[in-house]
């Protein structure tokens, strides 16, 4: 079956409501508005206004209410409009999302989803088009997902849904249009499992979220001149699924890795330092990174084409690394 | 006054030492006796004793570094002494994979010399490649990964595995080529009826003597009386003489896992049976267990190598120098023979004798082989 990403978010929430009853939604224009990116089409009308909760322009306020009710015993998901919005509910999530089971010895969990789109998408200024998994995967409480494709999105939000532990599920902006085959009915993506996505022997491309689309696009220009890269998808940042990457580059020998953050104390840094104490003995050369330029994000068109990895610069990074 | 420490030659065959552990740390006080270090000789792990007593300033040579026996490897000496003389003394290292390392500036790599990637020496230390004259592709001029096709012969065909020399392979290496090619080898084989032999020994174990009688121990015997008989064969080439031993020490060959080892039973020539089965089985053990210093192992004047147990019917050793003969041993086999004209089931045992054409000839060898038989066929009497 093909759907859209878009489509395939909004099948895995449906039915993980139709599934359990505890599972309620709640946000800004989640309800009537059908949300802000169209995920929860129908929700309101299937599920009624107490379980698709319209909210205020309220981020810290909505996040703390769908802790107080996760610790009561529900299950919410939070639709933030972008991730960028999120920072307004920084201090709910770090303070207490990641910390109620540790600072409760256990007694209180926290299963919830906080999920909404995040990076660049086109031309929405310096405020609206920031990566900022890495704020989240640098928390210990939190575990933070990504995924590239509608398969991935659909398996691993009903994951991320069932998930006793807070989950910050992190969609691609522009990945909502994007279509793919999915799995048939009911089925999930466990968290903290990596993907390798195209195989090859010569090089390791990490790269997840859209980052992924680049990477293998670069796979295949690099097909052409006879250079076989692996392309890995981590798909969850947090836990990172490292014996997979590992493995990859251990037979490879050599890894690029995308994001499009920003370089500096990017997750990239952290994957490819995970990367070193594992693998050292095995690589052919220092692991390069591709990330988005170390910049807030141009509003000029030009200016944020150039600021966001594409696949060129990804076919330039693996043209470095094997020195040709 | 500061003191050497050295790799010391603990045997004659020795000419370099692996310092497997040091037992003491820089800037412990040792007392002369004291153990230093753990030395790997040719054929056994060694104490190093500290012939000074002071304070061990300075371990020159990490530990699994192989160096020449005479080279420096520490210093003993006042706490506050000046050491400066002594140390500039570098050890010579005699095994390229194990240079010591010392991080002074003067050991870094020259311009432009290769640096290869950790992937490429964690190949060549797999696979046993050497990388010099490599010319490395990657940036900067890493040897990297393609630069090692031409040493990786097909990269889907699995590379022979290089398995380091151990300082006994080496010594097995030195003492048989040093044997084989400047010995003029001849053999001479001959067959014995070991029915009273297998006899004797089934008895001794059901007597249950402490330890029961082996047939390597009728073996040793025997070859024993008949070297007393035939003191020509209990000698070696000397150059300008042929020097014939006083006392018949006998080395038996022990096979252990990763080589062997000849330990000797002494003066076999005055020992009656049970203590030379006694000798045999303490020092077979020992060897086992890697316990035999170089005195236990060094200075057979003749040698038995039994290969019986592998049902083997007959081979050829190669002499042991300086001894002028060894004798190789084959199994016991039931065979069909001939006896007043009839054929019936007997015990026989091959043996054959490599001999020092230097020392030994056709004939002596064979009168030797004679009485040792005589002497096997008849136990009672050893």
């Amino acid at each position: 079956m093909t759907l859209t990403y878009r489509e395939a978010l909004n099948q895995a929430l449906c039915e993980e409501m139709r599934r359990d009853d505890r599972v309620f939604l709640i946000g800004e224009d989640v309800g009537y508005y059908q949300g802000a990116f169209k995920v929860s089409k129908g929700f309101v009308e299937e599920f009624g206004p107490r379980r698709v909760v319209d909210t205020p322009i309220t981020e810290l306020g909505f996040t703390g209410l769908a802790i107080g009710a996760a610790m009561a015993g529900l299950r919410p998901v939070v639709e933030v409009m972008t991730f960028n919005f999120a920072i307004l509910a920084m201090d709910q999530i770090v303070n207490n999302a990641a910390k109620i089971r540790y600072m409760s010895g256990g007694q209180i969990g926290v299963p919830m989803v906080i999920r909404g789109p995040g990076s660049a998408a086109h031309q929405l200024g310096a405020q609206h088009s920031q990566s900022l998994e890495a704020w989240f995967c640098h928390v210990p409480g939190l575990k933070v997902v990504a995924p590239a494709t509608p398969h991935d999105a659909k398996g691993l939000l009903k994951s991320a849904v069932r998930d006793e532990n807070p989950v910050i599920f992190i969609e691609g902006q522009l990945l909502y249009p994007v279509k793919g085959e999915i799995g048939e009915g009911d089925y999930t993506i466990p968290l903290g499992l990596a993907e390798v996505k195209r195989t090859g022997t010569d090089i390791t491309i990490i790269a997840y979220s859209k980052m992924l689309h680049q990477a293998l696009e670069a796979a295949e220009i690099l097909s052409r001149e006879g250079i076989q890269a692996e392309v890995v998808d981590p798909r969850t940042l947090r836990p990172l699924d490292l014996d997979t990457l590992a493995a990859s580059v251990k037979k490879t020998g050599k890894a690029v890795i995308v994001e499009e953050g920003w370089p500096f104390a990017g997750l990239g840094a952290q994957i490819a330092e995970s990367l070193y104490g594992r693998v050292f003995d095995y690589l052919d050369g220092p692991i390069v990174r591709v990330t988005g330029r170390d910049v807030p994000m141009p509003y000029a068109r030009n200016l944020e084409g150039a600021a966001v990895p594409d696949a060129r610069r990804v076919v330039e990074a693996v043209h470095q690394v094997l020195n040709r | 006054m500061a003191s050497r420490v050295i790799m010391p030659k603990l045997t004659d065959s020795m000419e370099e030492g692996v310092v497997v552990k040091w037992r003491k740390a820089e800037g412990d006080h040792v007392e002369s006796g004291d153990v230093l270090a753990e030395i790997e000789t040719d054929k056994a792990v060694m104490d190093l004793e500290a012939f000074a007593s002071g304070t061990l300033r300075k371990i020159l040579v990490p530990e699994g570094t192989t160096v020449p026996s005479g080279a420096l490897i520490g210093v003993i000496g006042e706490p506050d002494e000046d050491i400066k003389e002594l140390v500039k003394e570098q050890p010579v290292s005699a095994s390229p994979t194990t240079k010591p390392v010392t991080p002074s500036l003067s050991q870094e790599k020259a311009e432009g010399e290769a640096v290869p990637s950790p992937r490429v020496r964690t190949l060549a230390r797999e696979r046993g490649l050497d990388l010099a004259g490599i010319k490395g592709s990657g940036p900067g001029g890493r040897i990297v990964e393609r630069d090692l096709e031409p040493l990786l012969a097909k990269k889907d065909q699995p590379a022979a595995r290089e398995i380091p020399l151990t300082q006994m392979r080496k010594a097995i290496v030195r003492a048989t080529t040093q044997s084989k090619a400047p010995v003029p080898h001849f053999y001479v084989t001959t067959e014995v009826d070991m029915g009273e032999g297998v006899r004797f020994v089934e008895e001794s174990k059901k007597r249950g003597d402490r330890p029961p009688v082996s047939l390597t121990h009728l073996i040793i015997a025997a070859a024993a009386r008949a070297l007393v008989q035939h003191p020509g064969l209990n000698a070696a080439f000397a150059g300008e003489t042929i020097r014939v031993f006083p006392s018949i020490d006998i080395g038996i060959a022990v096979a252990l896992e990763d080589g062997l080892i000849v330990p000797v039973v002494r003066d076999c020539g005055k020992k009656p049976l049970r203590q030379i089965a006694e000798a045999e089985r303490a020092l077979v053990t020992r060897a086992r267990n890697r316990e035999l210093t170089p005195e236990e192992y060094t200075g057979a004047t003749f040698s038995i190598s039994n290969l019986g147990m592998f049902d083997v019917e007959n081979f050829i050793a190669v002499i042991l120098p300086p001894a002028a003969a060894v004798l190789a041993v084959g199994s016991v086999r039931e065979i069909p023979v001939v006896k007043n004209r009839r054929v019936e089931i007997g015990s026989r045992l091959k043996l054959t004798l490599s001999c020092d054409h230097r020392v030994v000839d056709g004939a002596a060898a064979a009168k030797f082989l004679q009485t040792f038989k005589r002497g096997l066929e008849h136990p009672g009497d050893l």
